[in-house]
């Protein structure tokens, strides 16, 4: 199984990864011998057989809705790449 | 070579003090790292303030089993005082705020950090080669992967230059490498060890567990870093054990089942002669072995390949170049930051995963691939079970083949993957798996005996590993130097 250029593009833009022209075909490859591997799976019968999310069978544990935290914003955030007054910097989204 | 248990003892003899330990150590690591680059960040002034205060305790008579003895850390775990980069040039600059859960629990035990070990880039790797700080060698031949992805760890332990280390294993990455160097290592049943601080790769899949020379050693560690955390929302909330419990228990009457699907094609002649060789000392010893079925054990490895991606495509999403880590110095708008931030910051192995993980959960291929991979996941879960009702431990390789030569599978992954063929069934049902020396192959290097056990079944698991390495001494062969 192999993919599509404009897929591979379409994967890496929703993944929020760029891709180089020059890595296009690179990557198409690699994905197209990953597929083939799990392409196999499609060989086992399934029907009826209930998706295993997790290794346990998990029950969500409740807590007692009380403050538990302390206030770490200055220690989280002095491993930002760029902060300011607290807050976090990003390239302006709205005009 | 030192196990962990030797040091106790002249710990608490004090015939020798947790400093003069520690600088013994960094001395043995100053002088055989440049050659494995086994270790990724030292730092002498934070080893000997936690090895004083490891004496400090002692002199107060509040000393453990543990206390003051040298560990080495996957930089998987976030810890204060050292950085937390995970083989990735995303967190070259990354300094965890806090420490993980297993590493609070190796401090309240009085370990002492040695140093943060070498790992394939966010886990992801069975050779150490996607480390964005370098490959690692195997002691036992300079030229070999130590295996992946925790492969600092084990060289550490291997080379001697670390009595102990953590690891973690999401597909095999305690187990392999332990089976690639020549140490013990055991990845716990799912939910046992706290995945808080630990830097996620597949959720469902991640345990962290020790590695060491023997058994013994494991269990010790184990008792440490065992344990309830309610910021783990996996973790389990049960009764502390106590791990060295079964060390002592007789093999006679121990059911051991030997998977005939281990033992067919890919396997090599040298790791089936010395794993059958396995089989006959634990006869020997009075254990029992019927041969077993895990008839869908050969879709572990496609299983894992959709699900392990999967989870790491969601879990990797945090590094945007936000909040933390690196960030592309050049970019036009907020969306073009985070591409090129991911770009830049993650390398290709790392890339391909999240790409096809990406792929495996987007609109149209999600019940095709994804659910299907759960499905297949539940059946394979499910031969265990049925496995078990015939034998109380599972027994096989842990590697189709002893190490292999750096650049080897550099090309062609998926021969790669495919070497985890034994050891991702194991991670996809949850199940506590070991991995212990149990003889030399090809070219003088170890080969690794793999021991599966059923849920919570450590105990058991350690004692029939103990039982072997009293009888046997490759766990105490160290390499040439």
């Amino acid at each position: 199984m192999s993919l599509t250029d404009p897929q591979v593009r379409h994967i890496a833009k929703l993944a929020r990864i760029e891709l180089a022209d020059g890595q296009l075909e690179r990557t198409r490859d690699a994905l197209g011998s990953m597929l083939g591997l799990i392409e196999q799976l499609q060989a086992i019968d399934t029907t009826g057989v209930e998706p295993m999310a997790h290794a346990t069978d998990l029950v969500l544990r409740l807590r007692d809705d009380a403050i538990s935290e302390t206030d770490h914003r200055s220690a989280y955030q002095a491993v930002a790449p760029a902060v300011e007054n607290g807050l976090y910097l990003v390239p302006k989204v709205i005009e | 070579m030192d196990t962990v248990k030797q040091l106790s003892a002249r710990l608490a003899a004090g015939d020798v003090s947790a400093v003069e330990l520690a600088q013994d150590y960094l001395a043995k690591i100053q002088a055989a790292n440049p050659a494995l680059n086994a270790f990724v960040e030292l730092n002498e002034a934070q080893t000997l303030s936690e090895a004083r205060a490891a004496d400090a305790l002692r002199a107060e008579g509040r000393a453990g089993p543990l206390t003051g003895v040298p560990i080495a850390h996957k930089d998987i775990f976030c810890q204060t005082g050292w950085h937390a980069r995970c083989g990735s040039k995303m967190l070259e600059n990354f300094a965890a705020p806090y420490d993980a859960g297993l590493i609070e629990r190796a401090r309240a035990a009085g370990l002492v950090t040695l140093g943060r070990t070498n790992m394939d880039e966010f886990a992801m790797g069975s050779t150490n080669e996607s480390s964005y700080y370098g490959v690692v060698h195997n002691p036992w031949q300079l030229d070999a992967v130590p295996g992946g992805s925790s492969g600092g760890s084990a060289a550490a332990v291997a080379a001697g230059i670390a009595p102990a280390a953590s690891g973690t294993d999401t597909g095999g990455s305690i187990r392999q490498p332990a089976a690639f160097c020549g140490i013990t290592g055991i990845k716990p049943t799912y939910g046992i060890v706290s995945r808080w601080g630990m830097i996620a790769y597949a959720s469902s899949l991640d345990q962290g567990g020790p590695m060491a020379h023997t058994a013994e050693d494991c269990a010790l560690l184990l008792n440490a870093f065992a344990g309830f955390d309610t910021r783990d929302a996996t973790s389990l909330e049960r009764a502390p054990e106590d791990y060295t419990r079964a060390l002592d228990a007789p093999l006679a009457g121990l059911r051991i089942g030997v998977p005939k699907e281990f033992f067919g094609e890919g396997m090599s002649d040298d790791v089936r002669a010395a794993v059958d060789a396995a089989l006959a000392t634990f006869r020997t010893l009075g254990a029992r072995t019927v041969e077993v079925s895990l008839p869908r054990s050969g879709y572990a490895v496609p299983a894992y390949y959709v699900i392990a991606p999967a989870e790491a495509s969601s879990n990797l999403n945090r590094f945007d170049g936000v909040r933390y880590g690196y960030r592309a110095p050049e970019y036009r708008d907020l969306n073009d930051m985070y591409a090129k931030t991911r770009a830049q910051g993650f390398g290709e192995e790392v890339k391909r995963r999240i790409l096809i993980g990406t792929y495996v959960l987007s609109h149209g291929y999600y019940d095709a691939y994804y659910l299907q991979a759960q499905r297949v996941r539940r059946l394979i879960a499910d031969d265990y079970q049925v496995a078990f009702r015939d034998c109380d431990l599972i027994l096989g390789p842990t590697t189709p083949t002893v190490a292999y030569g750096i650049g080897d599978k550099a090309d062609d992954p998926l021969s790669m993957y495919l070497g985890d063929i034994y050891t991702t069934s194991v991670n996809l049902a949850g199940l506590p798996g070991m991995s212990i020396p149990c003889g030399f192959g090809a070219g003088g290097l170890p080969v690794g005996l793999q021991i599966v056990g059923n849920y919570f079944d450590e105990a058991r698991m350690l004692g029939a590993a103990h039982r072997f390495q009293q009888a046997t001494d490759w766990h105490l062969r160290t390499p040439p130097r």
